[in-house]
């Protein structure tokens, strides 16, 4: 299936939930869902026979300013077909649903995400930092993300 | 410099070589440096060269350990992260003196290209460990690596046992 037909039946299945279809980028066309019914969204997408989008091949987080989002690259074995999903939190309470029950590749990406981004993914079962120590401070890919002075006192700066 | 030299020296007869306790005992300290790697980044790679045929690292006499309790140097090849450094620094003390270190890369020497925005890069393997030879380069190639090697030699050969900090007069 077409991305634009996948929303389609997303549409009609999920109604406001599914917010826009956009395919004016240069880069892939995506899908805008609302945060709130991420995880039936995606458990749709993984099981209903006409989607079977069995393999997560990319999530990620970006840090948009006032909001942050993440992005979801899905892609089917059985159909050879992908998709892209995007969704957005504001930044003062970054909470999305996590998908690690879905796809288990879920598990360490998001657990970067949240180390990284600050992503507050609510219902990953294990959600600690993963590259940075467990005692850092801050989220370190943030735009607004100041080093500390010290750390474990070694100097961080030059 | 050291024992060798005297071989040249015509001890007709005897079969005796007069030296230093010193001499024999840097020359074999030199001459048979156990190391642990620690490779951390690209650097790592080249010193994956350094130790195959074409350069072969074993002729220095050096050997591989991955115990800290057996080794005579530490090799720092790469970039050292704030979360590594803990540990280096642990493995660094449970090393058995006389210790020494080589920092290989621009990363361990000085933070190289990440020592602006690096957050997580420690600027220089030296703020927590003492180190006896830098090999520059980014990562450097295994002819430096040689240097570098033949350096700390140098440095063992002309110490005093007892005192690792005091220099035998026959330093050149």
């Amino acid at each position: 299936m077409l991305p634009n037909e996948i929303y389609d039946t997303l549409k009609t299945e999920f109604g406001d939930a599914v917010i826009e279809y956009n395919d004016q980028q240069p880069t892939d066309s995506f899908i805008l869902i609302g945060a709130d019914n991420l995880f039936d969204i995606c458990h749709t997408l993984r099981d209903k026979d006409a989607f079977l989008f069995d393999y997560l091949m990319c999530l990620t987080a970006m840090d948009l300013g006032e909001n942050v989002g993440v992005v979801y690259h899905l892609y089917s074995m059985t159909h050879k077909h992908r998709l892209v999903l995007k969704v957005t939190a504001p930044k003062t309470d970054p909470k999305i649903p996590s998908v690690e029950m879905i796809w288990r590749t879920a598990d360490w990406h998001e657990r970067e995400a949240f180390d990284l981004i600050g992503v507050n993914f609510e219902g990953h079962r294990n959600l600690i930092r993963i590259l940075c120590p467990y005692d850092w401070e801050g989220h370190a890919l943030r735009k607004d993300y100041v080093a500390p002075e010290y750390y474990h006192n070694m100097k961080v700066s030059y | 410099m050291g024992l060798l030299d005297r071989l040249d020296d015509p001890y007709e007869g005897g079969g005796i070589i007069l030296g230093k306790v010193e001499d024999l005992l840097n020359w074999g300290r030199s001459k048979s440096d156990w190391y642990l790697h620690f490779g951390l980044a690209c650097c790592a790679i080249e010193f994956m060269a350094m130790n195959a045929s074409h350069f072969d690292f074993m002729r220095f006499g050096t050997i591989p350990r991955t115990s800290p309790r057996q080794a005579d140097f530490i090799m720092v090849t790469g970039t050292v992260t704030f979360k590594m450094a803990d540990r280096i620094k642990i493995l660094y003390e449970q090393m058995a003196e006389p210790k020494y270190v080589i920092s290989v890369g621009s990363c361990s020497n000085c933070g190289g290209p990440y020592w602006e925005h690096g957050y997580h890069v420690l600027k220089g393997v030296d703020r927590i460990i003492p180190v006896d030879v830098y090999i520059p380069g980014c990562p450097p190639r295994p002819e430096a690596f040689e240097e570098g090697m033949m350096l700390l030699q140098k440095k063992i050969s002309h110490q005093a046992i007892f005192n690792k900090r005091k220099r035998l007069e026959s330093e050149v």
